[in-house]
């Protein structure tokens, strides 16, 4: 079943994306939303030197909308027509289809590795164009400008910011002949174009993005005890920014990038929530009960941290305010709740929780106080937003393996990631790139 | 008994070199399954060990190096009062000995909180063995939570051979 589902889902990623190797992490839609509505994204058109543009951007395009689970991109095949510029599109053509908005665009090399990638969205009912737009691009740059161009496309017809064009940061862990070997992996948000960031013989935990993307922080048991680091991706340089006895752990960064919430236990194992000044590494201590309490989080005003306390006698989120004062009670449902997370806009709180004996992710609506289980495992956890707080993603299984999957704040719309040979866990997904 | 203190020592060393090649945690099939449940107290004893060799009870008792939990709980079984009084002699006898306890959850529930599991087990036993006469200096403490599992299922039997501290011989 499980070589079944590679092989089929390898074939649609080969299909779908003929022009880039086969990937770790393949992608499944496992679920849609009700309707999806069709489009076409006509093949690029290419004036160049090279018998063919250095990669088929209509592919990645058409790959990303149908990822959302909300368009069905029509084969080229069906198309009657091949534009690549407006004036050359026939709405006829495309309303006999039944297809709702067409893609056109075109690939002009204008130096040794130098492009212009071009494209414009029609709406095919109303007969006009609702975006046209013009990126340069090099070899390197190329599907990181058509992801670009699928956000917009996206945003124009949907009203939702698109995400194609960030990346995830996930650990995973295989098991080799004799030892285990854990990496720090960032790729692109559908899996492509691996990065291994770091590489151990040790457990690695908890990666955390910088709000400009540029470092990840995350917890090493390299020698056998628990290290934070901040790495800086572009160069691979880390620091160390808490080594001290006991544990160190969950760290996140601050919206303003300057600091790092943090666990710390230290010598008698009592766990609870500091801040700390990354250039200065002074630390405030939060909270001071005998309880667990780890796993914080900064709401995107910078001024409270939500985290996991067992205070109550089974981990429940509570949110304290950064100058200090005594935590408050978040969640009501059940008898576990951990591990939260605040979307980007700041109105719903993912965490993990416990639903008639599964761990699964749940959504808290902090604005209407709505809660929402949206997974649907035995061991669903670690949740994480997409930054246009519309999308999750999360760590799974399936049979033996660990395995990423994204939902829809709505749960309407599901995918799967997963690599056939590694558990994949702890996905993290990054902050809208800084252009 | 010198196969264990050869095996802990090899460990030890593989992980200051910093060698590439991960030892992996030891199996609990050398003690530990005969230790999870009420089985441990079969060891008590004497002579039964599963070496075939006769081992006085003292000794007997130190080869226990790994302690099991209840989900959810750090509490010490009842069971366990000769194995850690026989550790807690071994550190009070001899300033110079040290160990490490790491603590350990199954993988059910978040990490960090499992983190927060592990060590708090680790404290339990660090605890019970400071009252017995060690000295803090002596016993330093470290969780994996999750991430170092035993035993690999997701059954109740792995979880149960997942819930432990593992008490490490530093010298």
């Amino acid at each position: 079943m499980q070589e079944t589902f590679k092989r089929w889902s390898l074939a649609c990623l080969l299909i779908l994306c003929a022009s880039h190797s086969y990937a770790e992490l393949q992608i499944e839609i496992t679920q849609g939303a009700g309707r999806r509505a069709p489009v076409a994204v006509v093949p690029f058109g290419w004036e160049g030197g090279d018998p063919a543009a250095p990669m088929a951007i209509a592919d990645v395009i058409g790959a990303d909308l149908s990822r959302s689970g909300r368009f069905a991109p029509i084969p080229s095949d069906d198309m009657l027509q091949m534009p690549t510029t407006g004036v050359e599109v026939d709405f006829d053509d495309w309303s006999i289809l039944g297809v709702e908005a067409v893609v056109v665009g075109r690939v002009t090399q204008t130096g040794e590795n130098a492009y212009s990638v071009q494209f414009q969205l029609f709406d095919v009912f109303k007969r006009e164009q609702l975006v046209g737009y013009r990126m340069p691009a090099s070899r390197g740059t190329m599907r990181r400008v058509a992801h670009r161009a699928a956000d917009m496309i996206f945003e124009k017809l949907t009203g939702i910011q698109g995400v194609f064009a960030t990346q995830i940061a996930y650990v995973t862990a295989q098991q080799n002949a004799s030892s285990r070997i854990y990496t720090l992996v960032v790729s692109d948000s559908d899996g492509e174009n691996e990065n291994t960031i770091m590489e151990s013989t040790d457990p690695i935990m908890s990666p955390a993005w910088s709000p400009d993307s540029r470092r990840l922080a995350y917890v090493s048991f390299e020698g056998d005890r628990s290290t934070i680091f901040v790495q800086t991706l572009r160069t691979g340089n880390r620091i160390k920014v808490s080594d001290r006895q006991g544990i160190n752990g969950a760290p996140a960064f601050s919206p303003d990038g300057r600091k790092l919430v943090l666990t710390l236990g230290g010598a008698d194992g009592n766990l609870d929530i500091y801040v700390m000044d990354i250039a200065t590494k002074a630390i405030q201590r939060l909270t001071t009960n005998r309880s667990i309490d780890t796993e914080g989080t900064w709401a995107p005003d910078g001024k409270t941290i939500f985290f996991t306390s067992d205070r109550s006698g089974g981990p429940q989120v509570y949110r304290v305010s950064t100058s200090g004062g005594t935590p408050e009670r978040v969640t009501f449902e059940g008898s576990y709740n951990a591990r939260p997370r605040l979307s980007p806009d700041g109105s719903k709180l993912a965490l993990v929780h416990l639903d008639r004996g599964n761990y699964r992710i749940a959504v808290l609506n902090l604005e209407n106080e709505n809660f929402l289980v949206l997974s649907v495992g035995r061991q669903d956890e670690s949740p994480s937003f997409a930054p246009n707080s519309d999308t999750l993603i999360y760590a799974t299984r399936a049979g033996r393996n660990g395995v990423l999957e994204t939902v829809s704040a709505d749960g309407l719309i599901r995918q799967r990631m997963g690599s056939g040979q590694a558990d994949v866990r702890e996905p993290v997904w990054s902050p809208f790139p800084r252009l | 008994m010198s196969q264990y203190r050869l095996l802990l020592i090899s460990l030890l060393s593989a992980a200051l070199v910093g060698c590439a090649s991960n030892i992996p945690d030891p199996e609990p099939t050398d003690t530990g399954m005969s230790d999870s449940g009420g089985a441990s107290t079969d060891e008590y004893g004497g002579s039964s060990g599963a070496d075939g060799e006769t081992i006085d009870s003292d000794l007997n008792a130190e080869l226990t190096m790994i302690l099991y939990f209840d989900f959810d709980q750090s509490d010490l079984r009842p069971e366990y009062g000769d194995i850690l009084a026989a550790h807690a002699r071994k550190l009070s006898n001899n300033s110079r000995v040290k160990i490490r306890l790491e603590g350990h959850a199954d993988e059910r529930g978040s990490r960090e909180y499992n983190i927060g599991l592990g060590e708090r087990r680790s404290q339990a036993v660090r605890r019970m063995l400071l009252i017995q006469g060690a000295t803090s200096n002596q016993i330093s403490t470290v969780s994996f939570g999750e991430e170092r599992p035993a035993a690999m299922g997701s059954d109740e039997e792995s979880w149960q051979l997942n819930r432990r501290v593992e008490i490490i011989y530093l010298n």
